[in-house]
């Protein structure tokens, strides 16, 4: 797993693909939450970094999308799958070391954010004055978000060889998971289900984790999910058996 | 027994890519595959390195079933698929560093410094994969399947796509890392097999039609010595055939005649030689011609 892990991180690192995705991640959060008008903390007046949390997790739909597009597409398209599943490695440890060699670039790219933190805490009046229980919630809902995100985009890579058709394939079952259940829920026929309803949507237990509240509820959901994907990913690979 | 096949047979969606073969390889030989397009010889070597599991019928490799004992029989085995899938934005030591730690070599380093001066890739050795020609890009995919030192190599059209010079050295290669091992190659190419290999396995439209050793397999498919004869000046073939020991004769061009004989090669040309005399025709040439696998394989695959 950890042979397949580290050559993944190397191909991220030397096609730019990591370096790109960590730029535009920064720059786009980074506009957003200090400089644009309508979202920026410095005029909200609050001691807290809510705005940013509330825009990962859909620049991540497009950027973890691009991360994990081409970890199965390509290896199909040029061939390298037949070499790679010919080796002494099990089916379950090349798909857990391109997820984790996927998950840790995202990490990498959530890693400078705490600058923001930083920067609240040094800002907020009195010094300290944030609540910080509420802002590590928000980051372990983050990381289980993007972890979540990596497994459906990993899935999305596994089901075809063109890695526009897994980039888009991805883009929508994120976004389908993130929010989608927020909607169906707010629909007049389902109103008396929509509590069951809202409840399987990403959005309903990042909330909830948010809060600074890591409920078991909440992880045994996130974990659900990623054990989901990998494990249909994993039916997908085998698929050459059937 | 280095590999075995029981009944093997594969369908793609009600055709039968290989139908029930059975062969056994002997630990050290170099087996030749040979076959026309289609015929199932890519088949067979992806069930045997695991990548497709068989629809009946089962395989072994140094005695290890390759569905129930997959894991262990890809250690045991160095594969080159077709067309040599590589990573090409990889340099050629990162390649190879990644094979050896996929396979757990405790000696990554050494090893993958062997592999490159075997396969004389110490000039390329720093450049990425995408930037080799095509020769040096088999030799790294050579390096990968033997870094291991696996004591099955399964070659699949080892030398397609290289010019004449790239054919031999890695011909060469393929011997030399042989000597050692139970190879199975698949090629189009005659001369390759007849180059390399002590024997041979045809397959046509999925069914083995041919095996044994190179030299049995030409004899057994012609018999008869042909012997080509060109006489100054032209002839019926029916005085040919009036010759007793020459069972058949037929005209290639104007003064060029082929016979046939059960006969050895001397008696042959002796009696041609007297028949000349007889009819104080000039032989300007006589010569053997030996059959070639080539034969054997038109006439099997038809």
């Amino acid at each position: 797993m950890f042979s397949i892990l580290s050559k993944e991180i190397r191909s991220f690192l030397s096609s730019l693909i990591a370096i790109i995705v960590i730029i535009v991640f920064l720059v786009a959060n980074g506009l957003f939450i200090w400089i644009f008008n309508e979202t920026n903390i410095l005029d909200a007046g609050y001691a807290n970094i809510d705005p940013f949390f509330e825009l990962a997790p859909i620049i991540f739909i497009f950027l973890i999308s691009a991360i994990t597009m081409r970890s199965f597409s390509e290896e199909k398209k040029t061939g390298t799958f037949e070499t790679l599943s010919t080796k002494p490695i099990t089916d379950l440890s090349i798909i857990l070391g391109k997820y984790f060699a996927g998950l840790l670039i995202v990490l990498f790219s959530i890693l400078p954010t705490f600058v923001y933190y930083y920067t609240v805490h040094k800002l907020s009046v009195p010094v300290g004055n944030i609540d910080t229980g509420a802002i590590w919630g928000s980051y372990i809902g983050l990381i289980m978000l993007s972890a979540g995100y990596v497994s459906i985009g990993l899935f999305s890579s596994v089901i075809t060889d063109n890695q526009i058709v897994s980039f888009i394939v991805s883009m929508f079952l994120c976004f389908f998971f993130y929010s989608s259940f927020d909607y169906l829920s707010s629909i007049e026929i389902f109103k008396k289900t929509d509590f069951f309803i809202e409840w399987f949507g990403i959005n309903f237990h990042y909330r909830n984790i948010s809060r600074g509240v890591v409920d078991t509820r909440d992880v045994v959901y996130f974990l659900s999910l990623i054990v989901l994907f990998i494990w249909l990913t994993k039916i997908i690979f085998n698929s050459r058996k059937w | 027994m280095s590999i075995r096949v029981e009944n093997l047979t594969k369908t793609y969606k009600s055709q039968n890519a290989i139908d029930q073969i059975n062969f056994e390889i002997k630990s050290g030989e170099i087996v030749g595959f040979l076959g026309p397009n289609g015929a199932g010889k890519t088949t067979t070597m992806k069930i045997l390195t695991c990548y497709i599991p068989p629809t009946s019928g089962a395989a072994w490799v140094n005695g290890l079933n390759v569905e129930n004992d997959s894991i262990e029989v890809r250690k045991q085995i160095g594969y080159l698929p077709e067309h040599n899938p590589l990573y090409m934005d990889m340099y050629v030591k990162e390649y190879l560093m990644f094979a050896a730690s996929v396979y757990q070599l405790s000696n990554k380093s050494q090893r993958v410094k062997e592999m490159i001066e075997l396969t004389g890739l110490q000039v390329e050795q720093n450049k990425k994969i995408g930037q080799l020609s095509k020769g040096y890009r088999q030799r790294v995919g050579l390096a990968q399947a033997i870094i291991h030192n696996p004591k099955v190599l399964i070659l699949d059209e080892p030398t397609s796509g290289l010019d004449p010079n790239q054919i031999v050295e890695i011909r060469n290669l393929i011997v030399n890392i042989g000597k050692e091992k139970t190879v199975l190659l698949s090629t189009h190419i005659m001369q390759e097999v007849e180059a390399m290999c002590n024997r041979v396995m045809i397959i046509n439209k999925g069914k083995i039609v041919a095996d044994g050793k190179t030299e049995e397999l030409k004899h057994s498919f012609s018999p008869d010595n042909t012997v080509q004869v060109t006489f100054n000046q032209s002839l019926n073939s029916d005085q040919l055939k009036s010759l007793n020991i020459i069972s058949e004769a037929s005209q290639l061009n104007e003064q060029t005649y082929i016979v046939k004989s059960k006969k050895n090669e001397e008696l042959i040309k002796s009696e041609i030689f007297n028949f000349a005399v007889q009819n104080q025709l000039i032989l300007t040439e006589m010569k053997l011609i030996e059959s070639s696998l080539e034969d054997v394989f038109k006439n099997l695959t038809k």
